[in-house]
């Protein structure tokens, strides 16, 4: 290993003695850095670019003292990422530092910024995906999982630093089981940090450079771990895949208690067939059995976890008439030598009560039937001009929407800038009737970020707040947006979050990654910084009571992708929001507002022993007029209430 | 040893690793614990509120988790030749689709190719600025010395030595910059295709070489390129299909 390192260390200085040559690269990095923001490519004509006006434009660069913008959320704290998952030092300068980022070959880092120096060096670290558990909350990473305990979000703690590389660790749990993907080529089977060391340089085989050798010590895919002691998770099964596992989805089958599926999305390199049998990566004319243009279906047998195996490799992108696997893919182009198509999912979210999944698929939004999970059918299949890479979808509560990201340039790049367009990298909306989606409209953080701010769409989930359509979300460094659709052809932003960037020259890798409500309150996962917890604020947008009504919904476990449908208990608080949504819509006069608010008052100070008939006739009032509600979202606002005033709970 | 498992004890006992199992060597101290066990389960939250955090790594799927100590850091994977020479070489071919949607403003009014030609610009001059930090801070130059760039001559059967999987050849470059209206959308999404086609070989060729791809910004990138430019090549696919005049 060291006879190695050191082999390539002087590869590098050769090379490095290059780089000073040709007058110190970094410095002319920033340069160019610059020109690179002021000569972005310009706005195409006919589109809209991001709003340098917005209070967010011009934020205060910084690692950990960055300026800070904010509407309609308090910033309540920031865990930084353990030092498990830190370089061994927080010292850019310490000798320590240089000499790890040496070892890597990062060799001329001096001219760099400290900031970016250590953060360049920790991208291997990176925080990804949540999951929830009780009081835990489950954060992945590239080199692991951090466990830590939310019971108070206030002063929450780090309980269990997991170290266990391999990228990019999206996390799911269940019971006593918490699921990882893994998918980079430095992932070991027995959570070894060492990846695998590269042959000396030069060596060759046939004049080529030398083909990975297979190995049995090589894990992607998807890792279980028994959690039962939160303190000491312990590896039960690792299920290899082909592709590994970029991300993965829980299923949960409610016919089925004794097992849970795993959908697996896998977007990498397929591996050689002498590591993991039957893996290829030919076209599908070459090799019907290729590992291209499907999905994985794991089975976990709950009490057996270690017998979890791959069940199914649904071809989601076949025609079924025809048979052909690249039906999607295809674009029916007859003339190209080169079949270019979609053959992977990026993501996909399973709302099993409705029975259906929406799978953002590279090149297209995908809608699945999952009445039978180890055998999901494509009914229904979307594309978008507008649309670089499908990367991940939300249904409404209700089920009558769907809501896609367009990861525009893989999260890496800043495509937040005044000249990039509002309709690219963002979410587009769609109706979702009869199992057919049809497109409402497009919704992108507006606010300008800097060209070192890596920005574009990224992972939310929704906040329940009855009666309307909302959604948290991650914007990388374009921080955190949340999005009223309850009108899918006019989404608005009512609330925000934001941070200046990393590095005011260098674009650092960093900004939220997924930004999930749970229990009542904001998680997000800071891919340099570490954990923001932030809470809702009353605005012209959202009032206390929405806040209240979104908090009385408690879950005991919350997996993102798989969406459960949320039911608000048939208390007063979650009708005083929908009062206050009807307020706003004008569509209840300030007398009848009134009424109805004193009367639930009274019923309320006595603790639900006083005012109840009246209520309940204020209820079938509320009915009647229901009928005549001029827009159908506030007739159902008033049915809502009318059901809670008919027999309230504490 | 059983006892160290289950979850409260080892939660609220592991104050010092090493004394613990000291401790657990006596009998004695066991059926202690045991007791301790038994009584309200107070007295751990309380004892937990203290706690370090667990530091831990799993072992392969059936074998036992260990404790690492408070002073763990992170260790990065190693880096190769290969991934190098990669980054240096995917510099010179995302410069080529630059130039070739520069071309785009004078040669044709068709609204889709302007429109994807923007986007494509957009992207890859982007990764060009990526692709030279991730040299530059590892202390790279962002050219490669003539003698490190690997030839790569599968692909479009050019023999230029500074040329990349996929670039148009001197002459497809002249035919296009000579080109326009309708010859030279067919041209642009035609060479684009060839174009993007290459910098899918130069993943493949990335991640078929031993010991490439482990560094997690290289491996995000290079798995980036590969499915964006593939659906790119499947909307120009499409657009070759059904060529609009565009002017929308």
């Amino acid at each position: 290993m060291s006879n190695i390192a050191l082999r390539i260390g002087q590869t590098i200085s050769l090379t490095l003695l290059l780089g000073i040559l040709t007058v110190g690269g970094v410095a002319q990095t920033a340069g160019e850095s610059k020109t690179a923001a002021g000569s972005a490519p310009p706005l195409p004509p006919g589109m809209t670019g991001a709003d340098g006006k917005d209070p967010r434009a011009n934020l205060k660069p910084g690692l950990y003292d960055a300026g800070e913008a904010a509407s309609g959320l308090r910033h309540l704290m920031l865990l930084r990422k353990p030092g498990a998952f830190q370089l061994d030092a927080s010292d850019a300068e310490s000798a320590k530092v240089k000499n790890t980022l040496g070892a890597i070959g990062i060799a001329n880092a001096s001219n760099m910024p400290a900031s970016a120096r250590l953060v360049m060096a920790q991208l291997a670290f990176a925080n990804s995906d949540l999951a929830f558990q009780g009081k835990y909350l489950f954060q992945g990473n590239f080199y692991g999982v951090n466990i830590f305990d939310i019971s108070n979000p206030n002063r929450a703690k780090l309980v269990t630093s997991m170290v266990c590389p391999g990228g990019q660790g999206d996390v799911s749990v269940h019971k006593n089981l918490m699921f990882m993907s893994v998918e980079m080529p430095n992932g070991r089977l027995d959570c070894g940090v060492q990846g695998f060391p590269p042959p000396p340089p030069g060596a060759t085989a046939d004049g080529r450079p030398l083909p990975p050798s297979p190995s049995k010590e090589r894990f992607r895919g998807v890792r279980i771990f028994d959690i039962s002691d939160i303190t000491r998770p312990r590896q039960v099964a690792a299920v290899q895949t082909c592709r590994g596992s970029h991300t993965h989805t829980l299923v949960v089958d409610p016919k089925d208690r004794k097992n849970v599926y795993i959908y697996v999305s896998g977007t990498s390199f397929v591996r050689q067939s002498e590591e993991l049998a039957g893996c290829s990566a030919e076209t599908p004319e070459k090799d019907p059995n290729t590992s291209l243009f499907r999905i994985e279906v794991i089975r976990v047998p709950l009490t057996a976890p270690e017998t979890a195996k791959v069940v199914s490799s649904p071809r989601v992108f076949m025609d079924p008439r025809t048979g052909v696997i690249n039906s999607l893919t295809n674009g029916g182009s007859h003339d190209s030598a080169r079949p270019a198509a979609t053959d992977q999912c990026h993501d996909i979210t399973v709302y099993s009560e409705i029975g259906l999944a929406a799978g953002a698929c590279s090149g297209n939004g995908i809608l699945l039937d999952i009445t039978e999970p180890a055998n999901p059918k494509r009914v229904d299949a979307v594309n978008d001009p507008n649309y670089s890479y499908w990367h991940s979808a939300s249904f409404s509560n209700d089920g009558s929407r769907v809501v896609f990201t367009d990861e525009w340039g893989g999260g890496t790049g800043a495509r937040c800038r005044l000249t990039d367009p509002n309709v690219w990298g963002a979410n587009a909306i769609f109706n979702l009737r009869d199992k057919k989606l049809d497109f409402a409209s497009y919704y992108k953080m507006p606010a300008a970020q800097t060209a070192s701010e890596n920005c574009v769409a990224h992972n939310g989930s929704l906040i329940p707040v009855p009666g309307r359509d909302i959604k948290v979300q991650a914007w990388y460094q374009g921080g955190i947006s949340i999005m009223d659709f309850t009108d899918p052809s006019r989404p608005i932003e009512i609330a925000y979050f934001d941070r200046g960037p990393i590095d005011a020259q260098n674009l650092v890798l960093g900004g939220a990654w997924s930004t999930y409500w749970y229990n009542g309150y904001i998680y997000s996962s800071e891919i340099a910084r570490g954990l923001d917890i932030l809470e809702l604020l009353p605005s012209q947008f959202l009032t206390q009571n929405e806040i209240d009504a979104a908090r009385s919904i408690r879950v005991a476990e919350f997996n993102v992708q798989n969406q459960q449908r949320l039911v608000w208990p048939a208390r007063l608080v979650v009708a005083k929001a929908y009062l206050d949504q009807l307020e706003r819509s004008k569509a209840l006069e300030a007398a009848q507002l009134e009424e109805l608010r004193s009367a639930i008052s009274i019923a309320e100070s006595s603790r639900l022993t006083r005012g109840l008939s009246r209520l309940r006739g204020l209820g079938q009032t509320l009915r009647e007029r229901a009928l005549k509600a001029t827009s159908p979202i506030d007739g159902k606002r008033m049915n809502a209430i009318a059901e809670i005033l008919q027999q309230p709970v504490k | 040893m059983n006892l160290v498992q289950s979850s409260s004890v080892s939660y609220a006992l592991n104050l010092n690793s090493t004394c613990l199992s000291e401790l657990l060597r006596s009998r004695r101290w066991a059926s202690i614990l045991i007791l301790i066990m038994l009584t309200p389960s107070i007295i751990f939250t309380t004892a937990a509120t203290a706690q370090e955090p667990a530091i831990v790594q799993p072992g392969a799927p059936g074998r036992s988790t260990r404790r690492l100590p408070r002073s763990t850091r992170a260790r990065l994977a190693p880096l190769t030749v290969a991934d190098v020479s990669f980054m240096q070489g995917m510099i010179v071919h995302h410069q080529q689709a630059v130039e070739m949607t520069a071309l785009i403003e004078t040669r044709t009014a068709n609204s889709d190719v302007r429109s994807l030609g923007a986007r494509i610009s957009h992207s890859q001059a982007d990764e060009i600025a990526l692709m030279k930090r991730w040299l530059v801070s590892r202390g790279y130059p962002v050219t490669a010395a003539s003698g490190d760039m690997h030839a790569h001559h599968h692909g479009m059967g050019h023999s230029d030595q500074s040329i990349m999987p996929g670039m148009l050849t001197k002459m497809q470059m002249e035919e296009l910059t000579k080109a326009d209206g309708a010859a030279f959308d067919r041209l642009f999404l035609t060479g684009m295709i060839q174009h993007h086609g290459g910098a899918l070989d130069m993943v493949r060729d990335l991640f078929a070489v031993a010991g490439a791809g482990q560094d997690a910004e290289i491996f995000n990138f290079a798995t980036d390129v590969d499915s964006s430019q593939r659906a790119e090549i499947r909307i120009m696919q499409r657009m070759l299909e059904k060529p609009t005049t565009g002017g929308k």
